[in-house]
């Protein structure tokens, strides 16, 4: 399995008990409710928010572990997350925000800027190498940010309400091009949302979070 | 803003802007301008010139230096006893500075905490040297640039930050490449601040290093000892002075001055 969450994640008064798992080329769509805790799940995974208990694993690798002490910091996990509010770093160019990771992993600067290319004209985004993001459309942002994700080649893809930020005619425009990268995409994915139509457009498999923000729920399905 | 304000309150209020604005323009009409040029190539006050400018870009870029990394950690670190860190870190700011010279002598002199240690091991002996003068505008600027630098710091996007790490980024390149150049203007204006405030410094360095010269004496210290020997030359190094200040706050002014 790519990725397996078995335990309690919390932020706050918030605490939820969760067990599901997703294999590569696998799209785990979570639906629920604001504050049911789909984006506290995500920021567990990437090691932002630490597990209350239980263990979150990928590739047989733990990732965090309160019981036995195991914890892998957020960047050493091979995982991308597309946020809900994007996150771009307003003081880079376009290209530069693609290629921090790869540089940030030591990675030569020649060959970032070649990868970041490939990946910013996969979302067509080819000629705003040198384009700020406040420069952008809010489409154009959502696409380097997949862009930024994707790059990284990582494992497992988080994306936190991938169409939330968006104006409608990107949406459509999103939701044509979301299915064509992630097929290219091996590992396991993880899509937040609130909107049953991406699930339909995107998903293999559906996680509801439907019960009341309460302790101690019992465990989603997958 | 066609607000009505009462004429006493007018009043008032002009006699507060008079009373900075009188002692100022004094130096102005006072200052024996067909002089000014021989005055200012005398060696004496191009040595406290000077070291003056020396000695405070120095203090500047040191508190720069280790600043910085001081805002960071009190704005980001989340151990206990961090608040009387923060309380030790800006105290120098509400400190009479001939206090702060004195305890400087205490830690840095022959005799001091540390001092005596430096003199014996190293025959390092700091006090009445130009590195004391540093070291006083230093202990006396830098937590006006942690002061500010800081407040940035508390405010910038953690967001951004997440997003780096989950990006694989270390948390120390994280600070370099997301946190540093978010807090730019910050910075520049702590800079100017900490500069401004070493080159007016008087009572720590004067303390800690003495007045002397060619070696020590700085532009406030020469101020101050000319006030009763040469009153006109003094006038002329107050008006450098006052030159350099509203320098800085015109510099600023686009971040202290946007009042409206």
């Amino acid at each position: 399995m790519s990725i397996s969450l078995q335990g309690t994640i919390g932020r706050g008064e918030f605490e939820r008990t969760l067990n599901f798992s997703v294999a590569d080329g696998e799209v785990l769509a979570i639906t629920g409710p604001n504050g049911s805790g789909k984006s506290t799940i995500i920021h567990t995974i990437a090691g932002l928010v630490p597990l209350r208990s239980g263990q979150l694993q990928s590739d047989n690798i733990t990732w965090d572990a309160p019981d036995s002490k195991q914890w892998v910091t957020p960047e050493n996990r091979t995982c991308a997350v597309v946020f809900q509010d994007l996150r771009l770093f307003p003081h880079m160019n376009v290209m530069s925000n693609v290629a921090y990771g790869l540089r940030a992993r030591g990675i030569q600067k020649d060959e970032a800027i070649e990868r970041s290319q490939k990946m910013l004209k996969r979302v067509g985004l080819s000629s705003f190498e040198s384009r700020r993001p406040t420069d952008l459309s809010g489409g154009e942002r959502q696409r380097v940010a997949l862009a930024r994700g994707l790059v990284l080649e990582p494992r497992v893809l988080l994306l936190d309400e991938p169409l939330s930020a968006v104006d409608t005619a990107s949406r459509a425009a999103l939701r044509e091009l979301l299915p064509e990268v992630l097929s290219g995409f091996a590992g396991a994915t993880i899509l937040v949302t609130h909107d049953l139509g991406d699930v339909e457009a995107l998903a293999t498999a559906n996680l509801s979070l439907n019960q009341p923000i309460n302790h101690q729920n019992p465990a989603g399905s997958s | 803003m066609n607000q009505q304000i009462s004429p006493s309150l007018k009043i008032v209020a002009a006699v507060a802007a008079l009373f900075v604005a009188l002692p100022l323009l004094s130096i102005f009409v006072r200052v024996p301008w067909s002089d000014l040029g021989d005055m200012l190539s005398q060696k004496s006050t191009r040595d406290a010139l000077l070291i003056s400018l020396q000695t405070s870009i120095i203090a500047a870029v040191i508190s720069g230096i280790f600043g910085v990394p001081l805002a960071w950690l009190l704005a980001r670190s989340e151990s206990r006893g961090l608040s009387a860190l923060r309380v030790v870190c800006i105290t120098p700011m509400v400190l009479p500075p001939v206090v702060g010279g004195i305890a400087l002598l205490t830690a840095f002199g022959r005799r001091g905490i540390l001092g005596q240690y430096l003199y014996d091991w190293f025959n390092v002996s700091l006090p009445f040297t130009r590195t004391a003068v540093v070291m006083a505008q230093v202990f006396v600027a830098m937590p006006f640039l942690v002061l500010a630098v800081e407040a940035t710091f508390r405010q910038s996007d953690r967001g951004l930050e997440e997003a780096a790490r989950t990006m694989g980024a270390s948390p120390s390149r994280v600070f370099f490449t997301i946190a540093l150049p978010a807090a730019r203007p910050a910075i520049i204006a702590g800079l100017a601040l900490a500069w401004a405030r070493s080159l007016g410094e008087f009572g720590a360095s004067i303390t800690f290093a003495g007045s002397f010269p060619g070696r020590t004496q700085t532009l406030p210290m020469a101020v101050y000892e000319l006030v009763s020997i040469d009153y006109r030359l003094s006038l002329v190094l107050s008006l450098v002075l006052i030159f350099i200040s509203v320098g800085v706050l015109a510099a600023m002014r686009d971040r202290w001055m946007t009042g409206r």
